[in-house]
């Protein structure tokens, strides 16, 4: 059982879902997050007259927890569908998970992260 | 079936309707089309027999005059007061979430606190000796102006009659002070603004009194309560004396210079300035808002200008209306294009707003007085110029304005005076502070009337700029102007009012105060 944490450009979300929906990764978990960079960009920002620049760079940061058999689709298909080239892509990180449960069923473990079909 | 019943009921009475209210129904009087209704009948004629006299025909014409004026008073000071509404909504909306409930409170308490002021004395200051109330039927009882003499003349320094409104029981007078009352509270919102996110709301309470009794009134005597600067043509020859037609020097240029003064005194937010002096950009977190404020303003100017001939029967209302309207839009299209092809290369929202306060603000002295073309130059000039005074402020000066008053009201107020002075083109304003002839400028040959406008606005920079300092020095005193660093990071709607302006709404208060470096 492995927890992925990947933080995406907000301009990507809905690729990154479609995505994750065609290879059957059906639920995940988002936020939004801001970053806080050190890149000095030329800013597109501003207010009466003063150009600016937040340095708060906003991303979203999916959780997505999967069984191990299906780690390595995932991963790839996150980094093909969140992919632009600029800098400021974003990242990828995966843990392992001790537990999980589903609480309507109270199936424990691998199997609890199986869709209602058994997939 | 039941919501079918019910639309059958709805339909059956509908129709019932149209047949009840056939004008058949009620025999001949009806009069649908309103063309025979109010004729001679509405005269009651003393003796019957005789028909109605030529005298009873004068006195309702006469009497119906004087209503016509006085509904056009009431009904424009009724648009001005809800300018206070369209105030509110800009300033908070350019200013941060994080202050708005006490931005919004300020806005809020300036019209009750104005005009408790201003029923106490400042209508006896400014008006206490303004004279026969032409329009408004002539009472006369407003007759006490203080004056001096210096060098032969005599200056008018304030009014004394009406403190409390009291000894003045006469419906004009009160008309004249609703009218007047709003004007104030006009003036009074304006350093709301330059000193917002900032200002102890212990301190502002007491200039929101200190303006509405002394500080508007007097000035407002000297223009419009008969008092030296609209003496200046009688006395010294100079045109008509300082004529301001609606208050460009009266209402808005005091504003201005109080917010000017003010903001200078509680110097500048807290993040606003870097170590070398350049600014950061605050954003304000409503510009949806600040831009139905503006509507509201925009819509109170009518108001404002066409209210401000204190007659309905007065017909240059719709030169006055037009020219107001047609100023307003050059400055709001010169303003937008200014930024967007000259400086940060967007039309930006909030010096849009700016550029249409200022065309208003600058017409609003010579609306009544100018050609609809000068009126159109006059609201191009003061769009650049609104930017312009507010770069220099912000960036030379170094004084914080989170909305930009100062170059709204302050220098589009000396600019709309000054521009009476040069484009008046001598078509209206007989007779004007008690001078033969119409008002005429420098353009139209009369470099008197110029001058007038000058010493109005040099007067009202060094009389309201020292009094200003003198109650922004005793505010400091007695509760201290500007809230600690603390309050002011964690936002002033806690420790200042004791409720958030948004309640429940999660704000990123970090990313609202930028990072001086």
């Amino acid at each position: 059982m492995k927890k992925i944490e990947a933080i995406i450009r907000t301009s990507k979300f809905e690729d990154v879902k479609e995505a994750l929906h065609k290879i059957d990764i059906d639920f995940f978990s988002y936020t939004d997050v801001i970053g806080v960079g050190n890149e000095i960009k030329k800013s597109d920002r501003s207010y009466r007259g003063t150009v600016y620049d937040t340095s708060y760079i906003s991303r979203q940061e999916l959780t997505i927890v999967v069984r191990d058999v299906n780690l390595r689709k995932t991963v790839d298909c996150l980094l093909d569908s969140a992919y632009t080239g600029e800098v400021g892509d974003g990242r990828i990180f995966v843990t392992t998970l001790d537990e999980a449960w589903k609480i309507r069923t109270r199936i424990a473990g691998e199997d609890s992260l199986k869709g209602e079909d058994g997939k | 079936m039941k919501k079918s019943i019910i639309l059958l009921v709805c339909l059956i009475l509908t129709l019932a309707s149209t047949l009840v209210f056939d004008s058949s129904a009620f025999g001949k009087d009806v009069d649908p089309s309103g063309t025979n209704t109010g004729n001679k009948t509405e005269i009651a004629a003393a003796k019957p027999e005789e028909g109605v006299s030529i005298g009873e025909v004068a006195d309702l014409v006469g009497h119906n005059k004087v209503a016509i004026n006085m509904m056009w008073v009431l009904i424009t000071g009724f648009l001005v007061m809800f300018m206070q509404a369209g105030f509110a909504m800009v300033e908070a909306g350019m200013t941060r979430a994080k202050n708005a409930a006490h931005t919004m409170a300020m806005n809020f308490m300036i019209y009750p606190l104005g005009m408790i002021g201003f029923f106490i004395c400042g209508f006896a200051f400014m008006f206490g000796g303004v004279g026969t109330l032409g329009t408004l039927g002539g009472y006369d009882g407003l007759n006490n102006e203080i004056t001096i003499n210096l060098f032969g003349h005599p200056f008018g320094l304030f009014g004394g009659k009406g403190f409390f409104l009291s000894g003045t029981y006469d419906v004009a007078v009160f008309a004249l002070f609703l009218f007047q009352m709003v004007f104030m509270d006009t003036t009074a919102t304006i350093p709301t603004g330059s000193m917002a996110e900032r200002w102890k709301y212990s301190s502002f309470f007491i200039y929101g009194l200190a303006v509405g009794t002394i500080i508007y009134p007097i000035y407002g005597n000297w223009v419009w309560g008969g008092g030296w600067l609209a003496q200046l043509g009688t006395q010294f020859g100079l045109g008509h004396g300082h004529v301001d037609f609606a208050g460009s020097s009266v209402v808005h240029l005091t504003g201005g210079v109080l917010a000017f003064v003010g903001a200078k005194i509680l110097g500048p937010r807290i993040g606003k300035y870097n170590k070398d002096g350049s600014p950061n950009a605050i954003p304000g977190h409503n510009i949806p808002m600040a831009i139905v404020g503006t509507f509201i303003l925009a819509f109170g100017w009518f108001g404002f200008n066409p209210g401000s001939t204190l007659a309905g029967g007065d017909l240059r209302i719709s030169v006055v209306a037009v020219n107001t309207m047609i100023a307003s839009a050059t400055g709001a299209i010169a303003a937008t294009l200014y930024m967007w092809l000259f400086k940060t290369k967007k039309p930006d929202p909030t010096m849009m707003i700016n550029g249409m306060l200022a065309g208003l603000v600058a017409i609003t002295a010579p609306c009544a007085f100018v050609s609809v073309g000068s009126a159109a130059i006059i609201g191009l000039i003061s769009g650049v110029l609104v930017i312009e005074a507010a770069f220099f402020i912000e960036k030379k000066l170094r004084i914080d304005d989170p909305v930009g008053a100062i170059a709204v009201h302050g220098v589009n107020g000396a600019w709309g005076c000054l521009a009476l002075g040069l484009f008046a083109d001598g078509t209206y304003g007989d007779g004007w502070n008690g001078v033969a002839g119409k008002v005429t400028g420098l353009f139209y040959g009369n470099s008197g009337q110029f001058f007038a406008q000058l010493i109005g606005v040099v007067s009202n920079i060094i009389y309201v700029g020292i009094l200003g300092v003198l109650v922004f020095k005793l505010t400091e005193k007695l509760v201290g102007n500007r809230v600690d660093a603390r309050a002011e990071l964690e936002g002033l709607d806690i420790p200042e009012m004791g409720v958030e302006g948004y309640a429940g709404i999660k704000m990123d208060k970090n990313s609202e105060t930028p990072l001086s470096h």
